[in-house]
């Protein structure tokens, strides 16, 4: 598999210091907290991304981020490189996201664009979720 | 101890050195290059003599006769020139095949191209244990069949098919048997006087020979018939035109007769090296070996690491050269059709990985190679959220995915 330096360096160093890079979860019932979880193992790719929120200034910021997932390298730098871009942004802003900017920051090559699209899914049901509490 | 150590003995062998020697004897002009059909000077009397030399070697290591012997370029070649060459030639004699599906793909896609020209092929579902048994082929065969062709070693996962007893079901109703054996010379003992088996493809290759050439054993009493495949010349008594490449039959000979010599010895070793690798592994969580344990050949550890995506465990195993069942390692996006048909879960197609132990293979590379999958697949557990399911006591196949 031809990967880019770029997706090779965002699994390696997600994979040496996983706490560093998000790696992790927290209990999907705080009020705080919205998780999205799609793929499927049967797939071979399963991605679960956390979004802890605050409200401010009539709106919610995204204050942290979890994730684990199982797939291979490309969809594990994928997700590592989706919680860069997360932190910090209302969640309009992080609604607006699409796969594409993933898939400019890793130069995905075109086999692995999927796993840029499960990330966004990600996003989008982790959004979702959290929405649905308040 | 070199890094990258190498682990995919069951892709390709680098060439023994002692036949790296007698290959380069081949080439200049200095050395034996001449054309082996040249019948009016001594270059092409000489270039014959080594390329039957090498026939001979072939022939000694399976024990058949030299002349059953036809040089191809390799067991792609073989495969299809047995299975196209027969089929078409008894097509008056019936339309029906038989293989397995997990043969490898030279097989399965010649027997495509025969569906596509009027034949009709049974695709036998191996045991979970991988192998094909002589009551899945004598249940298979109709009046019609005019061949069955099974691998002896599965590429895969390394079991063996009994191939004794599928022979004696075979000749019985009279059905040609052709065995892929491009995975065995040098790992199984193979007997052509006893077996009942028409036609057997080897590769140079996978046995510390070169890329590029194979043979088909095609046997002579009672005479199987083939349709040639390639024409121009009429060499190897009409089945496989084009000039003999001197050089590259001279390793695959020199090859052979080093596996005559050496497989007892290697074969000992390779298991001791398999079995300590093993140990090293079965004693982690959710690990898994793949095939039959005790029909296998030397050299196989395909092991599944549940919750974790093969690829990525290549990917983290960056020292180190093995090859996965995983999709995200093929073109297809769809994990390996050997072990679906052995009946494993897609999860486990995808978390498998092949290690393929060989000739040069050390006891140093097994240990420390144990130690970096064991810490690799420990991270990528950490990152797993099925693993934090798994170990949270949630059943997976409970949980509604979104399938995309």
């Amino acid at each position: 598999m031809a990967y880019s330096k770029k997706v090779i360096d965002k699994f390696e160093k997600t994979l040496q210091e996983p706490e560093k890079h998000s790696v992790g979860k927290w209990d999907p019932s705080e009020s705080d907290v919205g998780t999205g979880m799609v793929g499927a193992p049967a797939c071979g790719d399963v991605m679960r991304l956390q979004i802890k929120c605050e409200a401010r200034n009539n709106t919610h910021v995204i204050s942290d981020v979890k994730f684990k997932t199982y797939g291979c390298g490309s969809a594990i730098a994928s997700s590592s490189e989706l919680v860069d871009m997360l932190k910090g942004k209302t969640l309009e802003e992080a609604k607006e996201i699409k796969n594409q900017e993933i898939v400019d920051a890793l130069e995905l090559p075109a086999i692995k664009i999927h796993c840029s699209v499960l990330a966004e899914d990600s996003i989008q049901q982790a959004i979702k979720d959290y929405e649905s509490k308040i | 101890m070199k890094l990258p150590i190498y682990f995919d003995y069951a892709s390709t062998t680098p060439v023994d050195p002692r036949v790296v020697i007698k290959m380069q004897d081949c080439l200049s002009l200095d050395g034996n290059f001449g054309n082996p059909a040249s019948r009016s000077h001594s270059f092409g009397w000489k270039a014959e003599e080594a390329t039957e030399e090498a026939r001979s070697n072939v022939a000694k290591l399976v024990n058949c006769d030299p002349r059953e012997i036809v040089w191809t370029s390799g067991a792609t070649e073989s495969d299809n020139l047995a299975i196209k060459g027969s089929a078409r030639f008894n097509k008056s004699k019936g339309n029906h095949i038989i293989t397995s599906k997990v043969e490898h793909k030279a097989v399965l896609d010649s027997c495509r191209q025969l569906e596509r020209e009027g034949f009709e092929v049974t695709y036998l579902d191996p045991g979970t244990n991988g192998i094909v048994t002589p009551l899945m082929v004598s249940s298979a065969i109709t009046d019609q069949t005019i061949l069955v062709s099974l691998m002896h070693i599965n590429n895969e996962i390394g079991v063996i098919n009994d191939i004794e007893s599928i022979g004696k079901v075979t000749r019985e109703k009279g059905v040609i048997f052709h065995v892929d054996a491009a995975q065995s010379t040098g790992k199984l003992p193979i007997d052509l006087s006893q077996l009942e088996v028409d036609l057997m493809s080897f590769s140079a290759h996978k046995t510390y020979g070169p890329k590029g050439i194979g043979a088909l054993y095609a046997r002579r009493k009672p005479r199987v018939r083939l349709e040639a495949q390639i024409h121009g010349g009429g060499h190897e008594r009409g089945m496989r035109s084009g000039t003999l490449a001197t050089h590259q039959i001279v390793g695959m000979g020199e090859a052979f007769r080093i596996a005559r010599e050496d497989m007892t010895e290697d074969n000992i070793r390779i298991k001791f090296l398999r079995d300590k690798f093993w140990e090293g592994l079965n004693d982690m969580e959710e690990v898994y070996l793949n095939g039959d344990q005790e029909h296998r050949a030397a050299g196989f550890l395909n092991v599944s690491f549940n919750y974790v995506e093969g690829e990525s465990l290549i990917m983290a195993l960056k020292d180190i050269a093995v090859s996965s069942g995983s999709a995200c390692t093929s073109a297809s996006l769809e994990p390996s059709y050997v072990l679906r048909a052995i009946g494993l879960k897609d999860e486990l197609a995808h978390s498998s990985i092949r290690f393929a132990i060989g000739r040069f293979t050390t006891k140093e590379e097994v240990e420390y190679t144990i130690g970096l999958v064991r810490n690799a697949v420990a991270k990528l557990r950490e990152l797993s959220p099925l693993w934090d399911m798994y170990k949270d006591g949630v059943d997976l196949d409970t949980i509604e995915w979104s399938v995309n």
